[in-house]
């Protein structure tokens, strides 16, 4: 047994009555202050696998990170351009976006609020519809029992989703378009006045465009995305049907369960675990509404959709740089805008997380 | 054994089909109709007669099927249309070559368990998919990097916007995507070390393992990405639009040529200008709407020839989206 007594590490000289230290204590004295030289030394020896980080760092530091530095000119005021030129104006930015000034609202205030809530509205009923359409669509794929026949329609509802924002909205645009008469209605506008025998609220939508009324706009900005994503999104679901075992279904046949049991003591427990960590996913991801196609469906501030599709981030992209000669831009309080809302997602992209984490112990990230 | 099928059974099999094919349809059907109002004549066009197929007048001034080709030769004739191409054929590919060339060496150096500090240069990656810094603070971010780019050509650097051709900035400064990055690395993670060990043995630096074992081994993985990746490229718009705006319309993107198009040439999205489009002659160029069409369409032909070959590839690119286990 050893045990560790002083004099292992501290010699003591008789003579003069001092300890000095022992050879060991050196060699591990030595071995600390060469920890530092050996990570070098490791770093050095493996320069080549560390030169490879270099240009993929370079790219993100200088245009992902390197934005979030101009996010300092929310706390600030003042006209120049240059960050350093301007005065510190701590949340004074973002109280006057979030809270009426001196007792008044004003407009801008007035349309961030509406820009916030339109973004949680079109983000929840983007949710509310676009999240059980793939899985159904994944149950109704599973049904198809032809190999060519399921090819055929895979290809067909995957293929929106690689066309671009311009081509989705020109097309959207253009098959939704109204007119004076009947006779200059878009082919789906025509269809859907057809169908719902003239409604009156539709043919007064369509004077202009369907997707330019405020009345339409959300129901078909949800749909339109539901036709670019549902057939991709169902991809995953797909999957996890798909992978269920045959014998499960057998077993409940012989148990006597008929299709809708199957769908409800099978195939639903089977795919929960998916469907729960893509919910979560998706709730993560949900104040991301696409600006660009907001951006493309709302080509004028004089139209009467503005006011029920303006979303936070095209509230800022117009503060800043106003479409409407006159306005004068804001570009610190459109900065302080986008913050809020990008600080409050992640907060739920990170609180979503933590779900995943908790309820499956599978971590997304 | 056959078994009987349920009443119950066959039902739902009648719904799913029914419902499918009716998605399936809706989602082909605009693509369709865009062919279809491409090569139609302006009047079918004005009076909306097309559904599906392309309608002309005969000689009797009734409409019927048949192929008109002004619009098409109406879009050739635009000097912006193949300029606009042309760049968008330039961005795509060195983007994408240059897009993917970073990715996957920081992907390959990522996967590597004897990376000092792997989880912090993880978290850097996977902090740009948390919280970004948002449209008008990047915007801010490009002018600065088409400032620095001028200052570098040696131009006034005020002048960034008329004198840097800003479809280089397009090309190094977009197109990021952590989650493809994310995805190749756990390609890379799923090589077999034994494999490496062998290549190392042989005595092979670490660019010669990771051409010569790694990528070999991820090949489909690679080919989703590059698919990926090209793909959002020839489909970028709003960020070549803000940063060049209309100064510098020689590098615009055929995207962008495209929504110009609609604004100024059509009154669909009621930015109609006559001025600019005092010159279109509808009876010798077709309905400008037809245009538009043969614009789409114009654009649409690339990603459906690669289309295919995507197909193969992206069930498995998805099914390993960022989730680990």
């Amino acid at each position: 047994m050893f045990k560790l007594k002083y004099d292992d590490f501290l010699i003591y000289d008789e003579a003069t009555g001092t300890y000095s230290m022992a050879a060991d204590q050196k060699v591990r004295d030595e071995t600390e202050r060469k920890r530092w030289k050996t990570t070098g030394f490791t770093i050095l020896k493996d320069w080549r696998l560390y030169l490879m980080l270099v240009p993929m760092l370079f790219v993100y530091i200088c245009w992902k990170y390197l934005p979030l530095y101009e996010l300092v000119s929310a706390f600030q005021v003042g006209d120049s351009s240059e960050v350093a030129e301007r005065f510190w104006y701590g949340f004074e930015n973002f109280k006057s976006l979030l809270a009426p000034t001196n007792g008044v609202w004003s407009s801008t205030a007035m349309d961030f609020w509406r820009a916030f809530r339109n973004t949680f509205a079109i983000a929840f009923y983007g949710l509310l519809f676009g999240f059980p359409v793939p899985i159904i669509l994944a149950l109704f794929f599973n049904e198809v029992r032809s190999n060519l026949a399921r090819s055929v329609m895979q290809v067909c509802v995957y293929l929106p989703k690689f066309m671009s924002t311009v081509v989705v909205t020109s097309l959207a645009i253009v098959i939704f378009r109204g007119g004076a008469s009947a006779s200059n209605y878009g082919v789906v506008t025509k269809f859907l006045v057809w169908i719902s025998g003239n409604n009156p609220n539709i043919v007064a939508a369509a004077g202009n465009n369907l997707l330019f009324s405020a009345r339409y706009f959300r129901a078909l900005y949800v749909i339109t995305e539901l036709w670019e994503h549902a057939g991709y999104d169902s991809i995953v679901f797909f999957a996890a049907v798909i992978a269920i075992s045959p014998t499960s279904y057998e077993a409940a046949q012989i148990d006597g369960a008929g299709k809708m049991a199957q769908m409800r003591y099978v195939v639903i427990p089977s795919i929960l675990s998916t469907v729960i960590i893509m919910l979560i996913m998706r709730i993560g991801g949900l104040l991301s509404v696409s600006y660009e196609k907001i951006y493309l469906l709302t080509p004028s501030e004089s139209f009467s959709n503005y006011a029920v599709a303006d979303v936070v981030s095209t509230f800022a992209n117009n503060l800043q740089s106003p479409r409407l000669a006159g306005n004068t831009p804001q570009p610190l309080l459109a900065v302080a805008a986008e913050m809020i809302n990008n600080v409050i997602g992640m907060i739920l992209v990170l609180g979503a997380n933590t779900i995943a984490r908790k309820a499956s112990n599978v971590s997304l990230y | 054994m056959k078994r009987k099928v349920e009443v119950s059974e066959l039902i739902f099999r009648i719904i799913a089909y029914v419902i499918l094919i009716i998605f399936a349809i809706m989602c082909i059907y605009p693509f369709l109709y865009a062919i279809g109002g491409a090569f139609s004549s302006a009047k079918a066009i004005e009076g909306d007669s097309v559904v599906l197929w392309p309608m002309i007048e005969n000689d009797a001034g009734k409409l019927v099927f048949g192929f008109e080709f002004k619009a098409f030769a109406y879009a050739a004739t635009r000097n912006q249309f193949w300029i606009s191409y042309s760049n968008t054929l330039f961005v795509t590919i060195l983007g994408t070559v240059w897009t993917l060339g970073y990715s996957i060496l920081g992907a390959y150096a990522l996967s590597k368990k004897r990376l000092l500090g792997r989880h912090g240069w993880n978290f850097f990656l996977v902090f740009t998919m948390w919280f970004s810094a948002g449209v008008v603070a990047t915007f801010y971010n490009y002018q600065a990097t088409g400032k620095v780019f001028a200052s570098i050509a040696g131009v006034d650097t005020s002048l960034w916007r008329q004198e840097v051709d800003l479809k280089w900035l397009v090309v190094i400064a977009m197109g990021m995507n952590a989650t493809n990055i994310i995805l190749l690395r756990n390609a890379f993670e799923g090589v077999p070390s034994e494999i490496e060990e062998a290549a190392r043995i042989d005595g092979a630096t670490e660019l010669q393992v990771l051409m010569n074992v790694f990528i070999p081994m991820s090949k489909a993985t690679i080919a989703t990405v590059a698919l990926f990746f090209g793909i959002s490229r020839w489909n970028g718009y709003f960020w070549a639009y803000r940063i060049m705006g209309t100064d510098q319309k020689e590098s615009w993107p055929v995207q962008v040529f495209i929504r110009d198009f609609i604004s100024h040439y059509t009154n669909l999205t009621g930015e109609y200008d006559a001025e600019v489009a005092r010159g279109y002659d509808v009876a010798a160029n077709g309905s400008a709407t037809s245009v538009v069409y043969s614009l789409v369409i114009c654009a649409i032909i690339p990603i459906l020839i690669i289309y295919p070959f995507i197909q193969k590839y992206f069930a498995k690119g998805v099914n390993m989206g960022g989730v680990k286990e």
